[in-house]
């Protein structure tokens, strides 16, 4: 990988510079909650000033600027006996600023599933090859767990990755057009001081890791747990909201919809990311629910992101960003679901 | 009307209205942009708010209104004797709605209350599924304009429509709106079923439960988490109650006149 930095003054002409030709996104903040905290969005910026780049966390991640909550796949003109399609997946370039580490690396995870499978989903494609992101390192939140994932640094998955070194960014470049882009700003060539900034700062990083998740034995875990009151202990709780896995930067579960119009003479196809822990996740043609219990549907959610996952892809699908245990109102969290049954396997 | 060269039969609906506001038929008469395609589609019989003719020959019957009069009942019931389908839209005729808060007083304070010494005759408040068959609810305060239109589009096609079957939240969370908790506000959302793009958390208030319990909500669980993040069991019973959303359902405290 090829490093530079940035003087933080050219990093926000260079983001001027992108926003008048692209849709530029990046943390900015919405609402404060209830202690009067900020709290953060990522969306569309107007101008640099809305930029938030010490934002603690987003509720929900980026991942719906690759996989839409809800999106149009296709539109039908319907004939007497056939119908037109029309399909667009194109889209005009954009950037994201600001993304994380372990975004970033939900962005890999998700790449395998839609981008090398069998059935690569274009939709997705056309998104993530257009999609410029610009990384950003920072200090982990005391829920942070995802060191223990191995996904709390990134070495692949973005065009630019900054590590703020005080009056400038450690730069790695990760694409041809980061290149391009950061080049056109004055970029230096790293010095030997920037080199042991980036160090101090790198290892303050490190230090700052509160939260572990022993995830070594999980997928065995996993299956010598199969019957474990532990699933029902927490799947009492569990609303079957849903909330976790759309706040998830790593779920990907969908489903389709086909829609006519009331003049019956146009129709649309729509995708809708869905989580298995909804009540009809399971259910089929005829109303058999293979899922009925809530309990069962919140393990089989741990299932797919700490086990399944692990078994086609090498690799867990979590990140340990803890997204879904901040969401969830029943306070149900991958760090203590994981204790509770590595603890009642030592039992 | 064809559909992919298939005839398709217009429909006869008619429109009812009982105890209630007729905002949920104002909500379709108002829907301009689409109105001209619904009457298209269906042949409308009798809607007091788009025309006064009135023609008994319906097959669909839209009622809106909970019931709340012996004459009430009896109207309905000619109209579920009428109607090869009968749908009940808006928390009223699907909950009972906010008119049910007056059966949890006494009846005959409330009506001194509102209409002093006048008398008239009013009785318990009942959703229509209390007192006939309903084959299709499409609930809400007011009923959503896009889910009329969705299932009408059902019935003359000849699909089931079957309503969301997860809670507010997902679609609050798909409009990656604040969870209104963590601002400190109540919130249904959770055990009330979704199809309203959750419109009332993304504007910052909580969802009062219009839509009705969603499937096998969790009470026990939500009831515990409101008292863990502190609401008082007035405040619960207050939001729980409002549009009758959770009759029965023995975990939630009831308000107490
Ligand atoms: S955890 Fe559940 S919702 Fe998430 S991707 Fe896996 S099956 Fe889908
Ligand atoms: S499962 Fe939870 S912690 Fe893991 S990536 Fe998803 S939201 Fe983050
Ligand atoms: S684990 Fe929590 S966020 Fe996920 S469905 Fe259950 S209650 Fe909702
Ligand atoms: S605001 Fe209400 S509907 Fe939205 S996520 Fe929170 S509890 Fe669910
Ligand atoms: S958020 Fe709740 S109260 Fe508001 S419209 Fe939706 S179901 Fe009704």
């Amino acid at each position: 990988m090829l490093y530079k930095t940035i003087s933080k003054d050219n990093f926000r002409k260079m983001l001027e510079g992108l926003m008048e030709n692209n849709e530029v996104m990046g943390p900015r903040w919405r609402d404060r909650d209830a202690q009067g905290n900020k709290i953060y969005r990522f969306l569309k910026l107007n101008n640099f000033d809305e930029l938030e780049l010490d934002y603690t966390r987003t509720y929900s991640s980026p991942k719906n600027f690759f996989l839409p909550f809800k999106e149009n796949l296709a539109t039908y003109k319907l004939g007497d006996s056939d119908w037109e399609q029309d399909i667009h997946y194109t889209i005009h370039p954009r950037v994201i600023v600001g993304m994380r580490a372990c975004d970033i690396n939900a962005l890999r995870k998700l790449d395998e599933v839609m981008l090398k499978s069998v059935y690569p989903n274009p939709y997705y494609s056309a998104r993530r090859e257009n999609t410029i992101i610009i990384g950003l390192d920072h200090e982990p939140l005391e829920d942070c767990f995802c060191r223990s994932m191995g996904a709390d640094v990134a070495l692949r998955g973005f065009d630019l990755f900054l590590t703020d070194i005080g009056d400038k960014y450690f730069v790695a470049i990760g694409s041809d057009t980061g290149y391009r882009i950061l080049n056109q700003y004055d970029a230096q060539d790293v010095t030997e001081d920037d080199q042991l900034e980036f160090k101090r700062a790198k290892q303050e990083i490190e230090s700052k890791f509160k939260t572990q998740v022993d995830v070594t034995i999980v997928p065995e875990l996993m299956d010598l747990e199969f019957e474990s009151e532990v699933w029902e202990k927490w799947g009492d709780k569990c609303l079957s909201c849903g909330s976790c896995a759309m706040v998830c930067p790593t779920c990907y579960c969908y489903g389709t919809e086909e829609e006519v119009d009331l003049t019956f003479t146009h129709a649309t196809k729509s995708r809708c990311l869905y989580s298995c822990n909804l009540l009809d996740f399971a259910m089929v043609a005829g109303g058999h629910n293979f899922r009925p219990d809530s309990h069962i549907r919140l393990k089989y959610r741990y299932y797919h992101q700490f086990r399944g996952f692990v078994e086609a892809f090498n690799q867990s699908l979590c990140v340990g960003c803890n997204r879904c245990g901040v969401a969830c109102l029943a306070g149900i969290n991958p760090k203590d679901v994981i204790d509770d049954l590595i603890t009642t396997e030592k039992l | 009307m064809k559909y992919l060269g298939i005839p398709l039969e217009k429909p006869k609906v008619a429109f009812f209205g009982f105890t209630g506001c007729e905002g949920c038929q104002l909500q379709i008469a108002n829907k301009e942009e689409t109105l001209a395609d619904l009457l298209g589609a269906v042949e409308v019989m009798s809607f007091r708010l788009i025309s006064s003719d009135k023609d008994d020959g319906y097959d669909i019957a839209f009622v809106e209104g909970s019931i709340t009069t012996e004459g009430e009942v009896e109207r309905l019931k000619k109209i579920r004797a009428q109607a090869k389908i009968l749908v009940a839209i808006g928390a009223c005729a699907c909950l009972g709605g906010v008119n049910n808060l007056r059966s949890r007083f006494p009846l005959d304070e409330t009506i001194q209350e509102v209409y002093g010494n006048h008398v008239i005759e009013s009785g318990p408040v009942r959703k229509l599924s209390e007192v006939v068959t309903v084959d299709y609810e499409l609930p809400g305060c007011p009923i959503s304009k896009a889910e009329f239109e969705w299932l009408v589009r059902h019935v003359i096609v000849g699909v089931i429509p079957q309503l969301p079957q997860y809670p507010v939240c997902v679609e609050c969370k798909q409009r990656i709106k604040t969870c209104v908790f963590d601002m400190g506000i109540m919130c249904m959302g959770p055990v009330t079923r979704a199809g309203c793009n959750a419109i009332c958390p993304s504007n910052h208030m909580g969802c009062w439960g219009c839509r009705g319990a969603v499937d096998e909500a969790n009470f026990e669980s939500f009831i515990e988490i409101l008292r863990e993040r502190g609401f008082a069991e007035r405040e619960i019973a207050e939001r729980a109650n409002f549009f009758n959303a959770f009759s029965g359902v023995d975990v939630i405290p009831q308000l107490e006149g």
